[in-house]
């Protein structure tokens, strides 16, 4: 179990990167895990088509909250259709962590909500 | 298996694992430490070989055919409500309905008896402690007829508050008081029988969850004066599918059915049908037979270890479970200290989830079940999103504890000393 929770990964837990909110935001999107409760708010301001600022809050698991940490990071900064593209594995493969079936759902909340607030897109992210 | 010759209060708990083929495994290449019978027990050879044996040797449907396997189909089906009346001390075995499990079984009561006697401006009586299963057929029914819902808190320790309940029942509006015998989440004992006391003298039936009790604890349902009681067959070593619900008498007869079709009829006309007599009028279409058999020989199993036994080894199993985990750093422990508490320890950790608790744990062999466990107004009561929750039962050791009790340390060393 020392795998799945890497240093990066708790450090991301306990630190996490763009944690907060924005005053008026262009997008915000709420969801939960229903299985588990865990809760992620994402809001973006959008300017020129990409994403100008973005930040994220709520609570869960360290898999969850780590891996919205990591995916504000990724997307910060970055053109909104590119961001569209982004699938469940990209995730997965940036968490590098051994993902079991019972938390692959922490591990794409993020994901899910910031498609479901950018896109509408609201089903949970396929995965291979 | 022969627990006859052990101390009346003492059994072999490596003896009664010995029956249960699945523990012999590992998980996640680690001695498998279960605990969570509280989601669902184990089975043991015992429950394996009689539904293997039914249908390998007796299958056929039952009630409708004249011949021989029919027949033993049949006899077997009618054996098996004998032995579960007998579990609860049923007066009569046609007071005990098979049905899928506890959910069944209260939507069952909350339909047909809620249907007949809620009206507008009645109130329905919940507690804090209740598993979703006794408090949405509850929300349904309400609805439809227009009654009101009322919940019995529970104090700091996790016992229901009683004054509370008094204060209800003394509006005079309560026509049900659903409760549970033993909370899934806190392992609170409530005082049924005094509810049940007070709920009558208010003219109120009571309802009891007895899904954690049944499995645990001597439950009679005379003594106890219950108008109805709800349990699942899965939850004390026997099958998934099949669950009771006991009924008084006159309650039952003057119930319309909840399911209809076959096997339920006396009389069925173009235009109308007539119902069976109980405990047919309750049990539409081909029952779960094989599973019955299952619940049966369940049932015969834990009363050969006996109740007091298996009693008195949660309690030893939990104490040393409590006494352990409560001088871990950062640990929060849920539920009443004494006799009210059964063999459920749900707890959360400072600075750690408890699914990462509970993958930890997965990690070490341990299995626990972190969540809201079907009880998310008594999580939003105790302030928390979720708990893990460990719980004990007859194949449970001191091992079984000590392996919890160190991967709950590595929960510690992996998130404990880097919460700032």
């Amino acid at each position: 179990m020392a795998d799945l929770y890497r240093e990066n990964i708790l450090e991301h837990y306990q630190n996490p990167s763009n944690f907060g909110t924005i005053d008026a935001p262009d997008i915000t999107y709420e969801d939960t895990n229903p299985l588990c409760g865990d809760r992620i708010r994402i809001d973006l301001r959008i300017a020129d088509g990409k994403i100008a600022e973005i930040k994220f809050s709520g609570r869960g698991c360290a898999i969850s909250q780590a891996s919205a940490s990591i995916l504000t990071e990724l997307v910060d900064g970055e053109d909104l259709d590119a961001v569209r593209e982004l699938s469940a594995q990209d995730i997965l493969d940036e968490l590098a962590i051994p993902i079991s079936p019972a938390r692959v759902k922490c591990a794409l909340l993020g994901l899910k909500v910031l498609k479901a607030g950018a896109y509408g897109i609201t089903d949970w992210p396929e995965t291979e | 298996m022969t627990h006859q010759t052990q101390s009346q209060h003492t059994f072999d708990s490596e003896r009664v694992r010995a029956d249960f083929p699945i523990l012999g495994r590992t998980a996640r290449g680690k001695r498998l430490a279960y605990l969570d019978s509280a989601a669902s027990t184990q089975k043991p050879q015992q429950v394996i070989d009689a539904i293997n044996s039914f249908y390998s040797e007796s299958n056929a449907n039952v009630h409708r055919g004249v011949y021989e396997l029919s027949e033993r189909s049949t006899e077997l089906y009618d054996q098996a409500r004998g032995t579960i009346a007998r579990l609860i001390n049923a007066p009569d075995k046609r007071q005990c309905i098979f049905v899928r499990n506890t959910t069944e079984a209260i939507n069952l009561v909350a339909n047909s008896w809620g249907r007949e006697n809620l009206k507008a401006g009645d109130t329905i009586v919940l507690t804090m402690l209740e598993h979703h299963s006794n408090i949405v057929p509850w929300q349904v029914i309400a609805q439809q007829v227009g009654a009101k819902i009322e919940y019995v808190d529970i104090d700091d320790a996790g016992r229901l508050r009683m004054d509370q309940l008094r204060e209800l029942l003394a509006s005079g509006s309560v026509k049900v008081v659903a409760t549970t015998q033993v909370s899934n989440t806190l392992g609170t004992i409530t005082p049924l029988k005094e509810i049940t006391s007070l709920a009558h003298d208010a003219g109120a039936i009571v309802v009891a969850d007895a899904a954690q009790s049944v499995p645990h604890m001597q439950v009679d349902v005379q003594d106890l004066d219950v108008d109805f009681l709800a349990f699942s067959g899965h939850k004390m070593v026997g099958p998934m599918g099949i669950g009771v619900l006991y009924g008084k008498r006159d309650l039952l007869e003057a119930m319309p059915p909840y399911q209809t079709g076959g096997s339920m009829i006396r009389e069925v006309h173009l235009d109308h049908t007539t119902w069976a007599d109980l405990p047919e009028k309750f049990e539409a279409g081909t029952p779960s037979v094989a599973d019955a058999v299952g619940i049966a020989v369940a049932a015969d199993y834990l009363s050969e270890i006996g109740f007091a036994s298996i009693r008195e080894h949660e309690i030893t199993l939990t104490n040393y479970a409590l006494g352990q985990l409560r001088e871990i750093p950062g640990m929060t422990l849920f539920g009443p200290d004494g006799e009210d508490r059964a063999g459920v320890v749900s707890f959360v950790i400072d600075g750690a989830h408890p699914h990462d608790i509970a993958s930890i744990l997965d990690g070490e062999g341990v299995a626990v079940r972190a969540g809201h466990h079907c009880a998310q107004p008594l999580m939003r009561r105790l302030d928390v999103t979720a708990t893990a929750r460990a719980s004990f039962y007859i194949y449970n050791t001191e091992e079984d504890v000590d392996q919890l009790v160190s991967a709950v340390e590595t929960v510690n060393s992996i998130f404990g000393r880097r919460a700032s």
